[in-house]
């Protein structure tokens, strides 16, 4: 099986392989970064009009030199404004670029999840996987517009105010560099504690939620057992412990982040002291030395969020990663795309050839099973917990490939049939009716999009389920609320089987698929089941026998292996594992 | 109209702000004396790189020389200065997050030991992703202009102490100052304002993203049986396209928006050293004069922007405030009794005549019956037939629109607080699970031997799973439960219920994911049990260990007697509950 990668790529290599695959991210990028250069020359012009006036407008003889001034500021307001328009016109462009090559990686990426087979996905925290689409993408998102437009914009006033510095007096230059160079050093320490700090807080707000939410979804059993005194002293103390953590951080900032002004000022008072010393031996101007305080403070800005934007770049690298690791999960179960072939309308035959199967790590649970399902017959699949009977639905419908054998369906093997035609032919109603947060028609309507809601409301008169709809109080626009959880159990799975069956399948694996109705409803659907699936193959695996009992054969499994196969008429006279099956079955019914 | 609705939010924040300095007046306190130290101190810091100009450089490039005193005296002015102004704003960034998370956690506090205390009916009427984003998100919207609060204040005596300073050196340069700064900061008002909604797009949008993603792979089988990877990209491509755009749009404003903010100051200092140059001619001003409101232009530049931070968190805060306050103000409390039970042995349980309804419809008519000591009463009907209803009625975690549930001949509504809880148990269909131990989820806090546990747990059939587990009792079951199988969940729910020893014990189809021989086991196991039982069920072998049946069908006891009596006695019930049979018989005539 895949498993996602989350690896310890480096950052570098992690970029490089996000701009491969992210082409979106690379257009138009020359055009940006020489407006980005445009953008910077504005920062140092502000210093350069204080050098320009106090050394050649402010004359020492004569009084100021108005005229000269007036040209100055002329000049270095109309550097100003385009600089401010080259800023706008690159933000725009670097947001539209950066924001739709996000879109499409999360889309990508989604898709990708879809893809990986059921084992890998399962493998994942549901929740994980989510946030690869979502909160992972967001911070790389966030780090672009904030962080990455920082660093381009301090970075580059960085590197303006110093080959400024350098023109106007390199001593001086690398008396500031000095200054800020331990600093700069430094934030790199503070960053990691910073970024420990917020990784403990991130942590306390997971489990802070996760007590929250046991004051709401709990609520029931809560009530029931008394148990809010305990329930509000847990939220209580993760509440705390959140809190406890967030100052901790803040701590750590309001610590870290002045150090920057306290630089700045160290690096003025040496300005002021060498730069007098310099001016009095005849190699610095007043106004080269007034500039160089205005320089300084250009380095303060950069400095100060140094540290955010450095976490801010770490946790979009990991982000960035963790999209990736998607990205580079083969899906064990391939489709095999337009090179496979496309099954023919009609009944379908099913062959398992010596097929074993093991999950990743854990013991062989299906050993050489072989069985072959005539085209248009009905079977039921038996057997205890465990016995490898919902293995046997998921490698027949390809959610699963074999350890080891072939499934062919119609003769052909399984993984040379394109997925599109496959899901269309054999389609699986699983024991949990999962439903989405939509209309009763628009859940049921899943199967078979073009169906309209004549179509459906006949599809639940065919299977019995017209007095079903009829309670309902609104009916097919019935809400049934997230995962469906508004309505019963029994009611979700009757939904699900709906929706299978509009899909018009022909092939229908129902595993446990009507576990949780009432004996009598189940029964009327079975019924139903049975005049409907005529002319096509139907599986059923069951708990309750009865389904086998209305079965044309029965497939008995026990420890991975089909150790009967028969119709239920023959079975239970014999000694062997489904008689006894049958006798506990028999026992429950009636004692 | 709009300048109204403005007005009136203003109004509002200006009212959760009080809230907040009442809560927490020492921090706001510290923090605002800390915001006023930074603001005087950058202020004061351009003040003393002007005198140091005209007093210290000025002086000695004209002579030709200085002294070290003169030197070392202007650096420790810099340098001190600069260090009152880093104490300020740690201090300020100190004492304003402190209230900040303080604020939150008393909230939160606060929001859930509501949710704790509001009846179930109210849960019932309020979705679970709003209670959780009441308590997370609300709390924090709510509390979020509170960070950048001591700075605005801080700022506007830094505003202040700027406008008398730059007067008092010369009008016509303070002319200016007055255009450039109240242009800064009613720009970044209108910035913020434009901004706000547009960010409160993207930020829905993102939730919408999340919620979308969620769906879609938790139903991932489904997609994928059915064979629509592709639609379900197509849905979620959709609000990707959606927060794409809205981001887009944010960036637009931010990135107009930002480049003016910094141009506007920097052409204020242009303008300073044209009018100061002129100034200087008429001898009004002098050269430490220019470089100190130069400087001061270009400090004030950025904390200016703090009110319209402020300001833009303010219709968020009002918003997320309105439902925190909809949650600590709902009315509506399940209101005990002074009764308390104090008897023992197995529960008399009598329902009288009880209605039900959500909302519209009622769920329950009239539903009576009685459950005499230590009888085991099974109900049975088909899927959603109002069987869980009555079983809430029952521990009451609601109450009935009409009629009574008694206990011992003591209306439930009558009992104490905590008393029903002591004495009766319920397993529910949905098992629930906290996020604790084994033996935390048994006890839910209940003090009892570890013995007591085991033995419950073996009467659930548990104990055999739970001491395979590697910690035994001390192993965590993962949130909601999800290292477990639905079957084990549920005799750990059960186990939950038997330790202690209920006098009334409520099971609603306690036992579906129990394979039916273990299933047979425990229900062996409870007869013995001091209880009086009600059972929800389908299966046969459950129902017939039952003294008595009450059948409901469309909320209404449709039969109500033995087993055996209501098999002759109700055709509905028959059907029911001899469906398989009957299927096998007709299979056979067939």
């Amino acid at each position: 099986m895949t498993a996602i990668d989350s690896g310890q790529t480096s950052g570098l290599a992690t970029l490089r392989r996000g701009l491969r695959l992210t082409p979106e991210f690379r257009r138009g990028i020359s055009g940006t970064l020489l407006l980005a250069l445009v953008a910077t020359v504005g920062r140092i012009v502000v210093p350069v009009a204080v050098q320009q006036t106090l050394d050649r407008g402010l004359r020492p003889h004569g009084g100021p030199d108005i005229g000269f001034i007036r040209t100055a500021v002329l000049v270095c307001g109309a550097a100003v404004i385009v600089t401010a328009v080259a800023a706008y016109r690159m933000n725009v462009r670097l947001y539209r670029t950066s924001e739709s090559g996000l879109a499409a990686l999360r889309v990508r990426a989604f898709r990708h999840v879809h893809d990986l087979s059921m084992l890998t996905q399962s493998a994942e925290r549901r929740g994980g996987l989510v946030s690869r689409v979502t909160t992972d993408v967001d911070q790389i998102s966030q780090f672009m517009q904030y962080g990455g437009l920082m660093i381009i914009v301090a970075g580059g006033q960085l590197v303006m105010a110093s080959a400024l510095m350098v023109i106007y007096s390199w001593p001086l230059a690398l008396l500031v560099w000095a200054v800020f160079a331990p600093l700069a050093f430094a934030l790199r320490f503070f960053q990691r504690w910073l970024s420990k700090a917020y990784g403990a807080a991130r942590e306390r707000v997971g489990d802070m939620l996760s007590a929250v939410s046991e004051s709401v979804v709990g609520a029931p059993v809560i009530r029931a057992y008394g148990a809010e005194e305990r329930t509000a002293r847990r939220i209580g103390e993760s509440v705390d412990a959140y809190r406890d953590a967030q100052t901790h951080a803040q701590r750590l900032v309001a610590l870290t982040y002045p150090s920057t002004e306290l630089a700045s000022a160290i690096a003025t008072a040496a300005v002021v002291v060498a730069g007098t010393e310099l001016g009095i031996g005849g190699h610095l101007t007043t106004g080269r030395l007034v500039a160089f305080l205005f320089l300084v403070t250009l380095f303060v800005s950069p400095l100060q969020v140094a540290t955010e934007v450095l976490n801010d770049a770490q946790n979009a690298i990991a982000g960035w990663r963790r999209v990736l690791g998607v990205l580079d999960a083969t899906p064990d179960v391939a489709d095999p795309g337009p090179e496979g072939l496309e099954l023919p309308r009609g009944a379908i035959e099913v062959r398992f050839d010596e097929v074993s199967f093991a999950y990743p790590g854990g013991p062989t649970v299906l050993h050489g099973v072989s069985a072959d399902i005539a085209p248009g017959s009905r079977v039921a699949v038996v057997g205890e917990t465990g016995s490898g009977k919902t293995t046997f639905a998921k490698l027949l419908t390809r959610l699963m490939d074999p350890s080891s054998g072939r499934v062919l369906i119609d003769g052909v093997p399984l993984t040379e049939i394109r997925f599109s035609s496959l899901r269309e032919r054999i389609v699986m109603v699983p024991q949990d009716g999962f439903l989405f947060d939509a209309g009763l028609a628009d859940n049921i309507r899943y199967g078979r999009p073009a169906a309209t809601d004549e179509d459906i409301v006949l599809a639940l008169t065919e299977l019995g389920l017209a007095d079903w709809l009829q309670g309902l109080p609104e009916g097919l626009r019935t809400p049934v609320g997230q995962r469906g959880e508004s309505l019963s159990a029994g009611e979700r799975q009757l939904v699900a089987l709906a929706r299978a069956y509009l899909a018009d399948p022909d092939l229908l694996v129902l595993d446990e698929a009507t576990s949780a109705v009432d004996p009598a409803t189940e029964v009327r659907l079975q019924r139903a089941l049975e005049g409907i699936t005529r002319g096509r193959t139907a599986i059923s695996i069951a708990h309750r026998l009865s389904t086998a009992e209305a079965a044309g054969e029965v497939l008995v499994f026990d420890h991975g292996r089909i150790v009967q196969r028969g119709p239920h008429a023959a079975l239970v006279e014999e000694p062997g594992r489904y008689a006894e099956l049958y006798a506990s079955w028999a026992a429950q019914l009636d004692r | 109209m709009r300048e109204n609705v403005t007005s009136d939010i203003l109004r509002k924040g200006l009212r959760i702000l009080g809230v907040a300095v009442r809560a927490e007046p020492r921090l706001f306190t510290a923090a605002v004396i800390s915001s006023g130290l930074y603001a005087a101190m950058t202020v004061g810091s351009a003040w003393v790189l002007g005198r140091v100009t005209q007093d210290v450089v000025l002086p000695a490039f004209r002579d030709g020389h200085t002294t070290a005193g003169v030197l070392a005296l202007g650096s420790v002015a810099i340098v001190g200065v600069a260090a009152l102004k880093a104490l300020g704003i740690a201090g300020r960034r100190l004492y304003a997050g402190m209230m900040q998370y303080n604020l939150q956690a008393t909230y939160r506090r606060a929001v859930t030991r509501q949710y704790l205390r509001l009846p179930l009916a109210w849960h019932h009427h309020h979705p679970t992703g709003q209670l959780l984003s009441n308590a997370n998100a609300d709390v924090e919207a709510a509390w979020a202009p509170i960070a950048p609060l001591p700075m605005a204040t801080g700022v506007v005596l830094m505003l202040l102490i700027a406008a008398i300073e730059i007067l008092a050196t010369d009008v016509m340069v303070a002319i200016v100052g007055f255009l450039v700064f109240p242009a800064v900061a009613g720009l970044n008002v209108v910035y913020q304002r434009r901004l706000a909604p547009i960010a409160a797009r993207a930020q829905q949008l993102r939730a919408d993203v999340s919620e979308v993603a969620h769906e879609s792979f938790d139903g991932a089988l489904v997609v994928k049986t059915l064979g629509r990877e592709a639609s379900e990209t197509e849905r979620f491509a959709g609000v990707a396209g959606e927060l794409r755009d809205a981001n887009v749009a944010v960036g637009r404003v931010r990135g107009l928006f930002d480049p003016v903010l910094e141009a506007l100051p920097n052409l204020g200092v242009l303008a300073v050293l044209l009018v100061g140059s002129i100034r200087m001619r008429s001898g009004a001003m002098s050269a430490g004069d220019l470089v100190h409101i130069a400087y001061l232009f270009t400090l004030l530049a950025f904390p200016i922007r703090a009110l319209g931070w402020v300001l833009a968190e303010v219709p968020r805060s009002v918003v997320g405030w309105d439902r925190v306050r909809g949650v600590l103000d709902a009315a509506g409390s399940l209101p005990y009794g002074e009764t308390t039970l104090d008897g023992g042995g197995a529960a008399h349980l009598e329902v009288r005549d009880v209605r039900f309804a959500y909302t519209g419809d009622d769920v329950l008519h009239d539903v009576a019956f009685t459950a005499e000591p230590g009888r085991t009463i099974a109900v049975v009907g088909p899927t959603g037939s109002g069987k869980s209803t009555l079983t809430n009625l029952l521990v009451r975690l609601v109450d009935p629109a009409s009629g009574d549930v008694l206990f011992d001949g003591v209306d439930v509504r009558d009992v104490e607080r905590g008393g029903l809880a002591r004495t009766t148990a319920v397993v529910p269909q949905q098992t629930y699970l906290f996020d604790d131990t084994v033996r935390g989820n048994v006890t839910l806090g209940l003090d009892v031997p570890d013995e007591d546990v085991w033995e419950a747990l073996r009467l659930a059939q548990a104990d055999g799973f739970v001491s395979a587990l590697d910690g035994g009792l001390s192993t965590r079951v993962g949130e909601r439960g999800a290292t477990l199988s639905g079957g084990q969940r549920q005799r750990l729910a059960l186990a939950r219920a038997l330790v202690r020893r209920p006098r009334l014990l409520v099971l609603d189809d306690a036992t579906s994911s129990v394979d039916p021989q273990v299933e047979a086991r425990i229900l062996n196991g409870l007869r013995d049990s001091e209880a009086t039982v009600v059972v929800v069920a389908y299966r046969k072998a459950t129902i017939e260990m039952a003294d008595e049946v009450v059948y409901i069908e469309h909320g209404r006891v449709a039969g109500q007697g033995p087993h055996e009596q209501l098999l002759d006695g109700s055709e509905g019930y028959r059907n029911l509950v001899t469906a398989y049979e009957r299927d096998e018989n007709e299979e056979a005539v067939a």
